[in-house]
């Protein structure tokens, strides 16, 4: 193949779909090496202290679409102190020296500031889509320069926590998609909505759900007037029910539905404007918001409900679970929902029976105490598995499990790629039987053998690694919570699970053995974090003198101090552990209280 | 347990559940503070009200008219030796078999010997809502717009009222369950509300009364099982049932 001109080979390689696979044509030779890196458009980045940033824009100097993660995992349940890192000032600085086709920029668990944005505006000409997940850092001048300068479509997702003036995001000019997920928005009154240009007309999908404070129905009517294209809207609490009904009146053709606020102060009238409009939309799809919805509007959607295949109910604790069954029930073409627990066992074996086409299923708690009440157990979930034999992914929080439900579970689905159980209280057996979990578990790794990713949580003894590392072959991503007896727990999951990249594990006994069981394996993989386990300064020291080509971040944190001298508990054990592969070497922008060994 | 009212078979029952249904009536006793507990709703209900209805129904006292919260105490369960009374039982820790992985002792904030305040308003002691930093595993935007939502709601100025009814009597009256701190208000509320039913129906000779409540099931439960703030959340109607009816 290498007679073939450098045009005939591109355009070969452009079929190879994923990341890995241009990766290992890059291995071949030299001259696929050379071919593959020019005409690579999109490069994945899962780690951002992997790698050095001008190292990536060296070798892929015609990227069009970038995405970096920051943060481990766990930084999303308060785990990782703040100022930890993850910064995105030296990735857009050095696509901004190399790489200025770049269209599409995606960061998630990153710390973006003002002027990275305003260099990010100035650098792209041709810059279309900035997606920031759980990101952090920014605010609205950093957004204000975005608006001002990007002359092109922009599509721009914010979720997570970032800081947001509501005020200067109205300046995007061509924004396509304005999408701003689960953020913590500095609310500075409602007429940023009105500030949209008129030669806005780009739009395609906004998404304001997370912003607090009021907006203003006009220019929300006016700007959803002069947007054709708009695919997406998710709206806040603050949108009433009338202009809800105004705005859908313009909105054949949205496919995607956050409701604004459903309390209930209702008119029976402005429900039944909101049918009427919604009758119209004949290409819906999702649904979510509900925010403060009272039953008795609920309702109002079921004629919409037949062609629904997206459903997210899961910020709306004021819907009983006979409420949210009528609605459910005639779902019948559901793929994807998300609930409360206030649906309880009874309302799940209501989906069962209605959503026989179910993907994806998360059930989340209502009451977030360790020791909290949650409506839903077992018995939900193995009613789940045998009606909706499709389920491929789970995210379940349960206040108690056994193992046979697990195993009727695991027979009834399985098709399981990512599995995740988090039994509300810590440790706990077997509700019927006492027993540890192992054998629930067991079945689980046993009988989905397609199972990329595993969340587990209640009594778990070292038995149930032994059956992970025995038959989760497919394993990418392992979250361990509470689990396991000794070393030889960990050992069976370094020694056990080929494909793993990620894991992740916290209060459990594993110590230095298994830290340095395998110290190959952790060349193989993304990262590993360990925090509250047993692991000492002995144990990481001797780690990263064997391993160079990791780094090994220990993070002893005790009432704000940095200093380990000062840890009156042990000063050699380590309180939080992570350790990913790089070619970058130690990163130079860590904390005080970060140590690199 | 009281040994000469109780067959000695139910302590074996009990002693045989897993321990979560143990501590669980020894926390709504006020006897141990729990480390982590969940109210375990596997319980089969008719064996609970059973036991509380039959053993000693909520009295009247002839003078007073009052519902004595101390005598519902006695009708508990309690992890003791039958003979032993309330008042020498101490907080105790979890039995050995139990519990021996708990890592969060070191974590929560009340130890045992919180709550203990002599078994008096068992309802204003709050469950220990023990809080692991990172756990359950939900996003703080998830949880932040929960909490908001819950300050949210406890500022509304509505109230939450429920009617309550009386067997045998002519109609019924509504109250406001946001206005009472707990178990003990209630019960002394609707001794105020329904003083007049109460002395028809002594004279009838009927001493023995239960409160039951119906939630948002339909289903009929004895009122004082569940914390009072899972309790006004659920309650959708009272009712006052004589006690021959709650047997």
């Amino acid at each position: 193949m290498t007679y073939f001109p450098e045009e005939v080979v591109e355009h070969i390689f452009s079929f190879l779909p994923s990341h890995s696979d241009r990766n290992t044509v890059s291995l071949v030779c030299k001259v696929w090496y050379e071919i593959e890196r020019l005409s690579r458009r999109s490069v994945f980045v899962g780690n951002c202290y992997a790698v050095r940033p001008e190292q990536v824009v060296r070798r892929f100097p015609n990227v069009r679409a970038l995405t970096v993660k920051g943060k481990p995992h766990f930084a999303d349940f308060n785990l990782v102190p703040p100022d930890w890192g993850g910064y995105a000032g030296p990735w857009i600085e050095a696509a901004a020296r190399s790489c200025v086709g770049l269209e599409e920029l995606r960061m998630k668990r990153m710390v973006v500031s003002d002027e990275s944005l305003e260099l990010l505006a100035r650098s792209f000409p041709r810059f279309k889509a900035l997606v920031l997940i759980s990101c952090e850092g920014f605010s609205t001048e950093g957004l204000a320069d975005i608006a001002s300068h990007c002359n092109v479509n922009l599509n721009l997702n914010c979720f997570g926590a970032c800081l947001v003036d509501s005020r200067t995001l109205p300046q995007l000019r061509h924004l396509r998609e304005l999408d701003l997920q689960e953020n913590d928005v500095e609310d500075r009154g409602p007429r940023w909505l009105s500030s949209f240009p008129d030669s806005c007309t780009s739009l395609v999908s906004l998404n304001f759900a997370c912003i607090k404070g009021e907006v203003d129905s006009a220019s929300l009517e006016r700007l959803v007037a002069k947007s054709p294209n708009l695919r997406s809207l998710r709206l806040n609490r603050a949108v009433s029910v009338d202009t809800l009904s105004k705005i859908l009146l313009r909105t054949p053709n949205l496919e995607d539905l956050g409701t604004g606020n459903l309390t209930e102060e209702f008119q029976t009238e402005s429900y039944l404007r909101l049918t009427n409009a919604l009758e119209k939309c004949k290409m819906l799809r999702s649904l979510s918001g509900f925010w403060d919805a009272s039953p008795a509007c609920v309702p109002f959607i079921y004629p919409l409900c037949h062609q629904l295949t997206g459903l997210n109910l899961s910020y709306t604790p004021t819907l009983e679970y006979s409420d949210l069954t009528k609605m459910i029930s005639r779902c019948v073409k559901l793929q994807r929902l998300w609930v409360l627990d206030c649906i309880s066992d009874k309302g799940l074996q209501v989906v069962a029976s209605s959503c026989k086409d179910l993907q994806e299923l998360r059930v989340f708690p209502s009451d977030f105490y360790v020791a909290g009440y949650s409506a839903v157990t077992e018995e939900g979930l193995v009613a789940i598995s045998s009606g909706c034999r499709k389920l491929t992914s789970l995210l379940y929080f349960c206040h108690q499990m056994t193992n046979e439900a697990l195993l009727t579970i695991a027979k009834n689905c399985p098709n399981f790629i990512r599995f995740r159980l988090c039994i509300l209280e810590p440790r706990k057996p077997d509700a019927t039987t006492n027993q540890p979990l192992d054998e629930g578990f067991g079945a689980i790794v046993r009988e989905c053998k397609g199972l990329r990713r595993l969340s587990i949580s209640g009594l778990l003894t070292d038995k149930v690694f032994m059956y992970i590392g025995k038959y989760a072959k497919q394993l990418e991503m392992l979250s361990i919570a509470f689990a396991g007896d000794s070393d030889e727990g960990m050992m069976h999951i370094m020694n056990g699970c080929k494909n793993l990249r990620k894991l992740e594990i916290r209060d459990s006994p594993f110590g230095d053995g298994a830290l340095l069981g395998n110290v190959a394996k952790y060349e193989t993989m993304r990262s590993l974090w360990m925090s509250s386990c047993n692991v000492t300064l002995k144990g990481c020291e001797i780690l990263a003198s064997k391993m160079p080509m990791l780094n090994v971040e220990i993070m002893n944190e005790l009432d704000g101090s940095c200093e380990m001298e000062e840890n009156s508990v042990d000063p050699s054990r380590v309180e939080k552990l992570y350790v990913y592969r790089t070619t970058a070497g130690a990163r130079d922008d860590a904390p005080n209280f970060v140590k690199i060994l | 347990l009281k040994a000469s009212s109780q067959p000695p078979y139910i302590s074996t029952i009990l002693l045989s559940h897993q321990h979560h249904l143990l501590l669980h009536f020894l926390h709504y006793t006020n006897q141990i503070s729990p480390h982590l507990l969940l109210p375990h709703h596997n319980i089969p209900l008719p064996l609970i009200s059973r036991f509380r209805s039959t053993s000693q129904p909520v009295a009247f006292s002839a003078s007073s008219m009052e519902i004595d919260a101390e005598n519902l105490s006695a009708t508990e369960l309690r992890l003791g030796l039958p003979g032993t009374s309330s008042s020498e039982d101490r907080p105790k820790k979890p039995s050995p078999t139990v519990g021996t992985k708990r890592a969060l002792e070191d974590t929560t904030s009340e130890a045992s010997g919180t709550g203990s305040a002599a078994g008096e308003d068992q309802d204003t002691t709050t469950p220990a809502k023990a809080q692991v930093v990172g756990w359950p595993p939900v996003r703080a935007y998830r949880k932040n717009t929960f909490q908001a939502a819950a300050a949210k709601k406890a500022e509304q100025p509505g109230g939450l009222y429920v009617k309550v009814s009386m067997d045998g009597a002519p109609y019924l009256r509504k109250v406001d369950l946001r206005m009472y701190k707990g178990y003990r208000e209630l019960r002394e509320a609707l001794n105020a509300l329904f003083t007049k039913s109460l002395a028809a129906a002594e004279n009838g000779g009927d001493h023995q009364y239960a409160i039951a409540y119906e939630d948002k099931d339909g289903d009929l439960m004895l009122v004082g099982d569940v914390p009072w703030d899972m309790f006004i959340s659920s309650c959708k109607k009272l009712r006052i049932m004589k006690g021959s009816e709650a047997r």
